[in-house]
């Protein structure tokens, strides 16, 4: 009996091989879907057809590639090959079948979905923005496994295939047709009808151009590949990820050879999958999926956004959520503070929207509303005014009374407690709050921060609400710099202490980048402002005994407020970083990453400890999404776990007895042997 | 059969709103006529206890809409959120669209096909098309049929200056086709026929000016609703106003539409303009059961027409028989408006309404309808300092009375318009208490 596959036979001859993962939202290539489809192989190979069309019937696509959660844990290399030289027997049975082939393609066509697609004869894909081809392994710390790489190159030449694969960009039914991905294009309504006629014309499959194909030459290889890995080399660190690089030199060895190169695939990705990159890159995947569905039974459904506040944080928010498909009304104390938010949030639409009758659609949704007319329609009120107590608590209690008594009241404070603006409403347990970051449409993650005054309920709303945007909910408890800025906090500090002490700003942030941050703590200090990282510094630092370094203080009395203002730790021309010339001579203090990384695991263990989120891999997420820490580390917390936590613990305490109390090691230490 | 019935079941006017007027100023404007609407629709809907989906239809005057806007209402129905549900259409009587839209929303309502009206006009004058001539596009469909290169080389000889005429849509809209006048030369007509002078057309555009400024100052222009552009430029305010105009500066402007010779000029005509006004009407029924606050009730409406060379005594033909059907005499009214298409206009309009061998011969009327007021006429400027982008215009009226009602506590209002093509509409509204 089959659980996924389903096949059937038309009048005409034609095979319909149905996909239809049970258990799941999506059709995924899972260990099981794959056993059942050997099982269809057979049966298919002791029948006449006139030809097979392979489609699914999941709404969401054909199919979104492994399941990753069989890739999980897995550490054994030789076991990884012989599961990928298995997939690789089945789809060559595929491609050997005596009658030709075609994947009949909507939605999502990824990763192990694409490379089933690929060994097919033919490919016909739905006219529509929904439709989706991308080799996503790469962003597992993987490349394609399943014969992508061979017949990728095979179909669409080496250039295009590497591009695809080594950016894990996905492409919509148009531009995978000019690439010749795909055979051909129809939109819905015509999708049966021209994959019935490819297939009874039978036209010989494509293969890559002339030109394309020369390319996979040896010379034509062992010129290129050099030119590839050193454009790779620009966008990623080869050591902290190693599979883009491995994919060129797998192309660049075995391309002329097909059975050569499954075999280097099968070795190559197998030892990729099982490495502590791509387990940790699978870890955040999988902390990703949970965040996503936090709440995930809430029933509630905003449609209406009102956001107080058109400043670059509410008017990104609001921007945000018009872009996501809510009515969003933006209000400000005079109809010209708008101006800029509208424009930017044009900006916006016009660069992720492409067609015009969608960013006039978007545009419409952001209604600037100067006086406050549509309060009452919200079922999300965001403020997003200046940092003032009591502006902030007149403005909640206006809007108490004019709100819906359902709409979800909502700060994006980001230093103010919970508790202290919530005392200005009658029913304080309304309130919540939605930490974004800057730049909103960037960072991923919104803190669903609430205090012991919040109704349990509003969390899952607010949960909702960010999966509504697209956003990645963490809920966490009210305190000080909540979870991201208050770990971050000590980092940056750390930084700017080093800068005191004649370190070059230039080797600090080349410190952290190699540990794998996204930019260096001297640069994102200038980036967000020195005014306002001092201004947190100083909410943070009699709550959590912090000092703050006398040169942060002094740029900010002279006004050198980082990028913006053109000067701060460093100096920037037109908004650019001026690169300074470094001696030489200057040796490094051996532990200038530690310093930085151990502050930050330190606050890290104290808000584990104190509760400000729930577990451990909660905390892992939000640093990761919050601020972008090294993922193919695993966050925080698993990095600690890795280290050995005794010898984590007694480099901490070594910089202890080197630098100071600034990492006395935190009381949550003793703890974390249960982890 | 009549036509001009008075409204069967009450229409209650709840609530308008308007975009400033902008000045034409030669190129596109930075809204088309739909933005215009929406830009006055989000606001006027966000303030309402109902949702835009609750609306029975939405009706929108318009004499000229861009190419992508055909059936413009339908276009700002969608893009406000009104969903898929609510039907909408257009309605198109020249200067008095707007006017036309809320009458056929009125009528809707007072015979009880809708309860909840969305009506009002919106004109981008701005945006009128300009068009290829005939000859041009005969010349075009030929060359596309043309074949090889000497076919093609021989057509392109064939291609002349005057094939690259365009048609300005604009000033086409302000000719009259029948009588082949524009519409300034149908004023110097009214202008020619009541013996007005430069001064007194100039005197009553400055006064229009004055007007408006008063009424700026004095914080009565709450209707108007800011709007923005794509780059985020902010609009809030009406452009048309001349606040350091005087009859010397007026006196000294060319007249436009008899040169050398005549009064009409830029200053004393209503200004080319873009904008948009809308309104909401309602049902008494729909009044209830939304809790809606109301402004006020359209009572009656007419529809005259005349000689198309004397379009803008129209009022007076409309004005003269509302007023006789709803058997009201001039002291019943404690506001007026009529449109400032052309001070000249206006001016005639007062004078043919005193002028009882005119109403005689043209109206059939015996008897005097007393004078108009002109303390209470306008009284907050009108299209000469405002601006007139045609297919608003109406509406925008309608909108201001019931507003002056409303603030001054008065009862009665009548707000009329002259019609290119010879007509005139005119309007009663109530204030409730």
């Amino acid at each position: 009996m089959n659980r996924h596959w389903r096949l059937e036979t038309d009048p005409d001859g034609i095979g319909w091989l149905h996909f239809n993962h049970a258990g799941a939202q999506v059709n995924m290539l899972s260990r099981e879907a794959l056993e059942e489809f050997a099982t269809i192989l057979s049966r298919l190979e002791n029948i006449t057809l006139s030809g097979l069309i392979i489609r699914s019937d999941k709404t969401s696509g054909f199919i979104a590639g492994a399941d990753i959660k069989d890739f999980r844990d897995m550490t054994n290399p030789a076991e990884a090959e012989s599961h990928i030289q298995r997939v690789h027997a089945l789809f060559q049975r595929l491609e050997g079948l005596p009658f030709p082939s075609l994947a009949m393609i909507h939605g999502f066509c990824l990763g192990g979905g694409l490379e089933l697609a690929l060994a097919c004869t033919y490919r016909v894909a739905e006219k529509s923005e929904s439709t989706r081809f991308a080799f996503p392994e790469v962003r597992l710390g993987l490349f394609p496994g399943y014969g992508g790489s061979v017949r990728s190159v095979e179909l669409i030449g080496p250039l295009g295939a590497m591009k695809l694969m080594l950016s894990g960009r996905s492409l919509n039914a148009r531009a995978a047709m000019k690439i010749g991905l795909v055979d051909q294009i129809a939109p819905d309504r015509q999708l049966k009808a021209a994959a019935i006629k490819l297939l009874e014309s039978r036209p010989t499959p494509r293969q890559a151009p002339l030109l394309q194909r020369l390319l996979n030459s040896v010379p034509a290889r062992h010129a290129l590949a050099p030119l590839l890995t050193k454009q790779t080399a620009k966008m990623v660190n080869p050591a902290h990820y190693p599979a883009p690089f491995a994919l060129i030199e797998h192309w660049k060895s075995y391309a002329g050879d097909r059975s050569a190169m499954f075999a280097s695939e099968a070795k190559q990705v197998a030892r990729l999958l099982t490495s502590e990159t791509s387990q940790n890159l699978i870890r955040v995947f999988f902390l990703q999926e949970r965040l996503k569905s936090l709440a995930a039974d809430s029933t509630f459904i905003p449609n209406h956004v009102h956001v107080v506040g058109g400043g670059i944080m509410g008017g990104d928010i609001a921007a945000w959520c018009a872009l996501k498909g809510l009515n969003v009304s933006l209000q400000d104390r005079k109809a010209q503070y708008l101006s800029n938010a509208i424009n930017r949030a044009y900006k916006l639409f016009t660069r992720k929207l492409k067609a015009q009758h969608q960013i006039q659609a978007a545009m419409d949704r952001l209604m600037p509303d100067p006086r406050g007319y549509a309060v009452a329609k919200a079922d999300v009120v965001i403020e997003a005014i200046f940092e003032d107590v009591s502006a902030k608590q007149k403005l909640f209690s206006e809007i108490e009374q004019t709100a819906q008594p359902e709409a979800l009241l909502a700060t994006n404070t980001s230093s103010i407690p919970l508790q202290t603006i919530g005392d200005a409403l009658d029913h304080p347990e309304r309130l919540i709050g939605l930490h974004f970051f800057n730049p909103v449409a960037k960072m991923q993650l919104l803190e669903i921060v609430h205090s012991d005054d919040t109704a349990p309920e509003l969390v899952n709303q607010a949960v909702a609400f960010a999966r509504r945007i697209d956003r990645l909910p963490l809920p966490v408890k009210s305190s000080p710099g909540f979870l991201v800025n208050r770990i971050l906090m000590p980092y940056l500090l750390e930084a700017v202490e080093l800068l005191e002490e004649g370190v070059p700003a230039g080797l600090i942030d080349q410190a952290a980048i190699e540990f794998g941050m996204p930019m260096g703590p001297v640069e994102l200090a200038d980036s967000v402002g020195l005014d306002i990282c001092l201004a947190v510094a100083e909410k943070l630092a009699p709550v959590y005994h912090l000092e703050i370094p006398q040169n942060l203080r002094a740029l900010v009395k002279r006004n050198h407020l980082g990028r913006k203002s053109g000067e701060g730790f460093y100096r920037y021309q037109k908004g650019k970083k001026i690169i300074e010339r470094r001696s030489a001579q200057y040796h490094l203090p051996n532990d200038l990453t530690e310093r930085m990384i151990f502050r930050l695991l330190n606050e890290a263990v104290a808000c584990l400890r104190e509760g400000v989120v729930d577990d451990p891999d909660l905390l892992d997420a939000g640093i990761i999404f919050g601020t972008g820490f090294a993922p193919f580390r695993g966050g925080p917390m698993h990095y600690i776990g890795r280290g050995g936590l005794d010898s984590t613990r007694q480099r901490l305490d070594l910089l202890e007895q080197r630098h100071g109390e600034q990492f006395h090691p935190d009381a949550g230490w003793a703890n974390l042997r249960s982890v | 059969m009549n036509a001009n019935q008075t409204y069967a079941r009450p229409v209650y006017v709840v609530d308008g709103s308007r975009t400033p007027f902008l000045k034409v100023r030669g190129k596109p404007g930075p809204f088309r006529a739909s933005d215009l609407a929406v830009g006055a629709g989000r606001p006027l809907l966000a303030r309402q206890p109902f949702s835009p989906q609750q609306l029975d239809e939405v009706i929108l005057g318009c004499v000229s809409s861009g190419p992508d806007e055909a059936n413009i209402s339908r276009v700002v129905t969608l893009r406000l959120g009104c969903g898929e549900r609510v039907p909408a259409w257009t309605v198109q009587r020249n200067c008095a669209s707007g006017l036309q839209a809320v009458d056929s929303a009125a009528q809707d309502i007072a015979n009880g096909r809708a309860d909840l009206v969305l009506a009002g006009g919106t004109e981008a004058m701005s945006h009128h098309p300009v068009l290829l001539n005939n000859k041009m596009l005969a010349w075009l469909a030929d060359w596309n049929r043309a074949k090889g290169i000497t076919a093609r080389g021989r057509h392109l000889a064939r291609l002349r200056p005057d094939l690259f005429q365009l048609i300005i849509a604009l000033l086409h809209g302000l000719t009259d086709p029948v009588v082949g006048l524009s519409m300034g030369q149908t004023a110097e007509n009214l202008a020619w026929r009541f013996k007005l002078s430069r001064e007194e057309m100039d005197s009553f555009a400055l006064l229009s000016h004055q007007h408006l400024a008063q009424a700026l100052e004095a914080n009565h222009m709450d209707e108007i609703e800011p709007i923005y552009d794509y780059a985020g430029l902010l609009y809030e305010m009406d452009e048309g106003l001349r606040a350091d105009s005087t009859l010397q500066k007026l006196a000294s402007l060319r007249p436009v539409f008899d040169r050398p010779v005549g009064m009409v000029t830029a200053g004393n005509s209503a200004q080319v303009t873009d904008g948009a006004a809308l309104l909401l009407l309602a049902s008494e029924s729909a009044v209830n059961k939304h809790a809606l606050p109301v402004l006020g009730k359209a009572v009656d409406t007419q529809w005259s027409a005349l000689d198309p060379s004397q379009m803008g005594l129209g009022p007076v033909h409309a004005m003269a028989r509302l007023l006789q059907r709803n058997q009201l005499n001039c002291d019943a009214i404690d506001y007026w408006e009529i449109n400032e298409a052309f001070a000249a206009q206006v001016l005639a309009c007062l004078k043919a309404w005193r002028d009882s061998d005119y109403l005689q011969n043209e109206l059939g009327i015996d008897n005097s309808l007393g004078s108009i007021p002109e303390e209470r006429l306008n009284v907050d400027g009108g299209a000469i300092s405002i601006g007139h982008p045609v297919g608003a215009s109406g509406a925008r009226l309608v909108l201001h009375l019931l507003k002056t009602l409303q603030r001054t506590g008065a009862q009665r209002g009548i707000t009329s318009l002259c019609i290119g093509g010879g007509q005139g509409g005119a309007m009663i509204l109530e204030a409730t208490r």
